[in-house]
Parts: structure tokens; C-alpha cells; sequence
């Protein structure tokens, strides 16, 4: 069974008393020790839906659709459920940990809350925590149980939070940009130690990121967020062999390469938009080099291709024509 | 050729007086609310935020500064544009010493006009009460002695460069995106037809889409107007985009340095391949960087 399984899910939420449409339609699953990728540039709703998934949504939120953890509806679990599958089951590393740290308590209280509330013993729970601030690269980790969020910087304190995470050994870990505030070295050891989580001990993993290639390198299967919608699903390792999706080939194509940099980038034309900004067709439609007049019209449904699935009308006739080099006429 | 390098920088440093402080004793329970119960021993320290660098860049050429953060490059940035004064060392541009001593308020306009610098927020560096064209007037004004004709001409040409539209000129800087922001944050820097533009982590916050439109622009710019690079940035991928030299710093000094295209290929230094090995591409595993 898997152990996350979101379908269609849509997010509103209340702007200046009416309802805003912040996720239009999520579906996508995790199995056990599997990794997901979770990518999308800023405002595609990847904290959204990923907080969806533990009912941490700002209040007023409308959620439609359905999330399932081990087959049970998250949706429909009542307070003790929500909190035992809250402290028990999932982890989240959020995107700025000093929101989500309480400030006036030291980082040993905050490392050690859940394990003692779950019984074990202090001296037990000390050790491991300790033994995890070492593994995710915070020197001198027993100072460090004495110290106050303020008194360490952003990066130490991401640290912390994933250690945090680690600590109650969840069966789901949702982590959200958990290394963007970190330096690419930094961000290298975290990784390895999420790496070895998941084949020591089956953790899965949704893994929200804007960076496709991090995504690609150490997740199983890439999830595109687009707009709010859905728009690729598909096996890791295929992403740079098949290209399926128009966003999808443009995002990979607007990354510099560091080894052999390309002489113009095929940079999308136009920004990003907001889901609520998205007319009938497909939400790409205004930006994608490769609109007809039905994509204008008409919504793409993500449906199932080769090893994945894929939102996009075009998407069989395209195969082989979307490439990582600059299209005639596609520049910028 | 050999062009007489438009910026060049020697054996700059610049040290901090700083508090350190040792915090040894364990906060009294529940008397410390925010730490401040801690006993401290606080002894003034110096620390050496940029130690013994220098460089040249030549006209038209991109030198990229990259490291890890608190590396020191933003410091050496704020030196060269003068926002920051040395501890020691000579910054030379267009030949001419930015010496500390008896700066008239004429001389200050002169090497603003010669250097500008962009941001990686530009929200903070543009003034929210004015709108795109206000502000890319203003900065003619403050540089040239030019009728209303002609700064308006130039301020169509600059937004023209920088690819804003007509309505966008006439919006003030909350209505628009952070990619717009940076556009408009390059015309104004670009108005006092600099020799150097520094740009610390100005593509940094922007999404990937967007980045790359500004990356192309940001090439764009230079074949047009020949300007000069200094650019700041920990993404290597980016790094080997837009700049033909690279410096790579660590701990306020320069540990290596050359073309773009060798350092990045074939690295010497130990810490150099450490940070190559740590960008996510095709087949990448991540590992142990062992610092
Ligand atoms: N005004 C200041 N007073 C004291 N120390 C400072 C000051 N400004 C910078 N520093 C210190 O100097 C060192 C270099 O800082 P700098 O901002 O140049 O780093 P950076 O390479 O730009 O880092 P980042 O990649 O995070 O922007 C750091 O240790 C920093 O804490
Ligand atoms: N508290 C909120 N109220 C209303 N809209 C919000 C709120 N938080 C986020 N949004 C909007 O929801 C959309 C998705 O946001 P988010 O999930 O944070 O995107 P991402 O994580 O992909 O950058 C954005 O358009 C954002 O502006
Ligand atoms: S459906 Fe049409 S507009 Fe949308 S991605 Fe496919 S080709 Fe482009
Ligand atoms: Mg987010
Ligand atoms: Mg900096």
C-alpha cells in the first residue's frame, strides 16, 4: 500500500473576504521508502499542498479532494488521530524554520519534545539527538542543546529542524526546501544523510524543491507543479532522456550547466502565474512555445505516458521535438 | 592587446572590530527567557572579513567572485563601490586611486557614475514611492546635465534594454514582479553608463524561468555596451554562464583563480573541487563534503 496517496486535491484560500484558488489539482503518490520530488518555481504551491498534507493550512482554508496515509483519510481523522499521525507517523521540515521554532525555548527543549512526550528516556533521547545535530553537520552539538534559536544562524537552525524531523524516525518526511538557505556543501551533507534514512530505514519522502536537477539527482519520481496544477509525473531518471512536458523541457533548459555552458539560455518568455490567475486552457498555454488554439480552450488532463504521466494536449505529437537548446523564435 | 584593466585591486583587506563573546555558563532554568541570563565574557576581537585579495578586470570582461557564504565577497563588492573603506590595500579604476582622503562631493558622483552595483533584493535598493520612470529620470539627473528631451530619450532607450514596456515604466516598484524589480534595478544602474557593474547574488532569488531571462540580459548588455562584470555568486552553474574569469574565496582569501572555463573544468584547489562536486547534475550522488 502506499504510504501517501493525494487525489485531486485543490486548495482555496480566504483573500480579502473572498475564497482564492491556490491548488488546482494535485494527484500524485509515494510508496514506502520512495522519494518524491515535489518542483515548481515560487507561488506553484508547493508548501501548500505539502502542508495540505498534515492539515496545517492557514485558517479558512477549503480543502477539496482526498489525501490518504496508509490508506486512512487524512481528511476525515478526528483531533487524537490528527495528532498521533502528526507525532508518530510524519515529519515536516519547513521552508523557514524560525517561524516554526519557538524562540523563548532552548533547541535541546525543542529537539527532545516529541521523543520524551513518546516515553523515552532522557538520557536516551540525548544521546540521539545529539548523535543526529553531529550527523547533519552541527559542530559542537551539546552547546548547542543550551542555546536559543536567535543565537544561531539560518542555515545552523535548518539543520536543527531536520534533525528534529529525524529524531521521531516518521515512516513520511515532508521537507520543503529544506536545503535552499544552505550552501551547496552543506546542502551535500544533508542529502547523504537523507539518502541513507531512506535505505536504512524505508523512509519516504516528499521532497518540495524549485531546483529540478537537485530533484532529479536524489528523488525517485519528479512531480512538476505548475500554477497549481500537476503537470508531469515521471521517473527521475527519464527526465532528461524523455522530455515530455513544454514546462518541464524549459525549466531544465533555463538552468545554466556548469560544465558546458550553452552560448544563450532558452529562457521562457513571460513569469510565472498564480493559480488564480489561470484562464480556461492550459495554465502554460500563455507561455508555452508550442500552444494551438485547443490549449487555450481546453484543460489537459494529466493521464498516464510511457513510464509517467503527463498534463499536456500535445505531449505524444511533441516527443522528440522538445530539446534543451533554444527554439527558434522561443527566446525570451 | 593588452587593455589597461578598467578596475584593478591591490592586496585589499578589511578587518572588523567585533564583540566576541564566549558563552559558557548554562542559562539559569527559567530565568533565561531570551539568553540574556547568560554570564558573558566578552573581549573585542578583529575579524578579517577580506584578507590580501586582488584582481583586475578589463573592459568588457566578467570576473566572477564565488564562495561559500560569509566568504567575504559581498565585503570586497561594498569596497570597490566605495560603500566600504579598506582596512588596507589600493582599488584602482580607469587608473585612477580610490583614495579615502579628501573626496569632494564631485569626485563622489564621478565614481559613482563609473561603478554601480545591483542586489539580490532589489526591493530594498529602489524607493517604493517612486515609479520605474521617476526613478530611472532621477538617476540621469544626478549624472548628467541633460535637457528633459534627452533624458527621456535615454530613459526609453534604457527601459527599452532592459525589456520593460511603457506601462511598466509608469508603475511603482510593489506592482511589480521580482524579475521586473531586478530589470528596472539594472536600468538604473546602467543610466550613469558605468564602466564596472557589480552584481552581489543579483540573480539569486529569482526563479529559474526568470533568471535565465535576466542571465541572457545581463549578456546582452555587455556586447552592447561593453561594460564590465564583477560578479558575485555561490552557483557555479551561473558562474560559468556569464563570466569568462572566476576568483573562488574562502574565508576571506583568494584560493584560486583563473579563466571560468579552466578552473571549472580542471580545479586545483581542494575546496574548488569540493564545491564543483556539490552541484546537483545528471548522475550526481550527493556526498560527504568532509568540512
Ligand atoms: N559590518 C560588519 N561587521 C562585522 N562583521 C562583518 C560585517 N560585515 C560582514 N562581516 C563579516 O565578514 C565576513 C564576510 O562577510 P560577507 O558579507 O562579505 O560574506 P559573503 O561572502 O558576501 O557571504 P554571503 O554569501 O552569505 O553573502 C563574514 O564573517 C561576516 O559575518
Ligand atoms: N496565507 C495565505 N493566504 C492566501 N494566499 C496564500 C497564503 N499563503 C500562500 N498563498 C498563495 O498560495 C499560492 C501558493 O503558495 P505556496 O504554496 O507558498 O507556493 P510555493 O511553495 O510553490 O512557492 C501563492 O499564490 C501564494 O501567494
Ligand atoms: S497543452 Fe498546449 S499549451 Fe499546454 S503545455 Fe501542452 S502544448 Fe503547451
Ligand atoms: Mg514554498
Ligand atoms: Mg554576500
Amino acid at each position: 500500500m502506499n504510504v501517501l496517496e493525494i487525489n485531486h486535491l485543490a486548495v482555496e484560500l480566504p483573500v480579502e473576504g473572498a475564497l482564492r484558488r491556490v491548488l488546482h489539482d494535485v494527484t500524485l503518490s509515494i510508496g514506502p521508502g520512495e522519494a518524491v520530488g515535489l518542483v515548481g518555481e515560487s507561488g506553484a504551491g508547493k508548501s501548500m499542498a505539502s502542508r495540505a498534507v498534515i492539515r496545517l493550512l492557514p485558517a479558512g482554508a477549503v480543502v477539496h479532494g482526498d489525501i490518504r496515509y496508509s490508506g486512512d483519510s487524512v481528511l476525515a481523522m478526528d483531533r487524537a488521530a490528527l495528532r498521533h499521525f502528526r507525532t508518530h507517523d510524519v515529519a515536516m521540515v519547513f521552508q523557514d524554520p524560525r517561524a516554526h521554532i519557538n524562540p523563548v525555548r532552548t533547541i535541546g527543549d525543542f529537539l527532545l519534545e516529541a521523543l520524551l512526550e513518546r516515553g523515552e528516556r532522557r538520557d536516551d533521547a540525548r544521546a540521539a539527538v545529539i548523535a543526529l545535530l553531529a550527523a547533519v553537520g552541527v559542530s559542537e552539538p551539546e552547546r548547542r542543546l543550551r542555546q536559543f534559536p536567535h543565537e544561531l544562524s539560518g542555515g545552523l537552525l535548518q539543520r536543527v529542524m531536520i534533525a528534529a524531523a529525524l529524531a521521531v524516525s516518521p515512516t513520511l518526511l515532508l521537507a520543503d526546501e529544506p536545503t535552499t538557505a544552505l550552501d551547496v556543501t552543506t546542502q551535500s551533507d544533508v542529502m547523504v544523510i537523507l539518502d541513507a534514512r531512506r535505505r536504512e530505514r524505508g523512509l519516504a519522502m516528499l521532497f518540495v524543491t524549485h531546483d529540478l536537477e537537485l530533484a532529479a539527482a536524489v528523488c525517485d519520481r519528479i512531480a512538476v507543479l505548475y500554477a497549481g496544477f500537476l503537470v508531469e509525473d515521471a521517473p527521475a531518471g527519464d527526465l532528461h532522456r524523455n522530455l515530455r512536458h513544454p514546462y518541464t523541457a524549459g525549466l531544465l533548459a533555463s538552468r545554466p550547466d556548469p560544465v558546458a555552458p550553452r552560448p544563450r539560455l532558452a529562457a521562457i518568455p513571460g513569469r510565472p502565474l498564480s493559480a488564480f490567475e489561470v484562464g480556461a486552457g492550459c495554465a502554460f498555454a500563455p507561455r508555452c512555445a508550442f500552444a494551438v488554439e485547443r490549449c487555450h480552450l481546453e484543460r489537459p488532463e494529466l493521464r498516464a505516458l510511457d513510464a509517467g504521466r503527463v498534463a499536456c494536449h500535445r505531449a505524444e505529437e511533441l516527443a522528440g521535438q522538445l530539446a534543451l537548446s533554444p527554439t527558434p523564435g522561443g527566446g525570451e | 592587446m593588452t587593455d589597461e584593466p578598467v578596475l584593478e585591486v591591490r592586496e585589499l583587506r578589511k578587518e572588523y572590530r567585533v564583540r566576541t563573546s564566549r558563552a559558557e555558563a548554562v542559562p539559569a532554568a527559567g530565568s533565561a527567557l531570551l539568553g540574556h541570563a547568560v554570564t558573558r565574557r566578552e573581549r573585542a576581537g578583529v575579524l578579517v572579513a577580506v584578507d590580501d585579495v586582488s584582481f583586475s578586470v578589463s573592459p568588457g570582461q566578467s570576473l566572477a567572485v564565488v564562495g561559500e557564504s560569509g566568504s567575504g565577497k559581498t565585503t570586497v563588492a561594498r569596497m570597490v563601490v566605495g560603500l566600504e573603506r579598506p582596512t588596507s590595500g589600493t582599488i584602482m579604476v580607469s587608473g585612477r586611486e580610490r583614495s579615502w582622503r579628501h573626496v569632494s562631493s564631485r569626485e563622489r558622483r564621478r565614481r559613482a557614475r563609473e561603478v554601480q552595483i545591483v542586489f539580490q533584493d532589489p526591493y530594498s535598493s529602489l524607493d517604493p514611492r517612486m515609479s520605474v520612470r521617476a526613478s530611472l529620470d532621477e538617476s540621469l539627473r544626478l549624472h548628467f546635465d541633460w535637457t528633459r528631451e534627452r533624458r527621456d530619450e535615454r530613459v526609453a532607450e534604457l527601459l527599452d534594454q532592459v525589456g520593460l514596456d511603457r506601462r511598466q515604466a509608469n508603475s511603482l516598484p510593489k506592482a511589480l514582479s521580482g524579475g521586473q524589480r531586478q530589470r528596472v534595478a539594472i536600468a538604473r544602474a546602467l543610466a550613469s553608463e558605468p564602466r564596472v557593474l557589480i552584481c552581489d547574488e543579483a540573480v539569486a532569488s529569482l526563479d529559474v524561468s526568470i533568471q535565465a531571462q535576466i542571465l541572457n540580459l545581463l549578456s546582452d548588455i555587455r556586447d552592447a555596451t561593453g561594460v564590465s562584470y564583477l560578479f558575485i555568486s555561490h552557483d557555479l552553474a551561473v558562474v560559468r554562464q556569464v563570466s569568462d574569469a572566476v576568483l573562488v574565496m574562502r574565508r576571506g582569501r583568494v584560493i584560486e583563480a583563473g579563466p571560468t572555463a579552466s578552473v571549472l573544468s580542471e580545479p586545483s584547489d581542494a575546496y574548488t573541487k569540493q564545491l564543483l562536486a556539490a552541484i546537483p547534475r545528471p548522475g550526481w550522488k550527493p556526498t560527504l563534503s568532509g568540512s
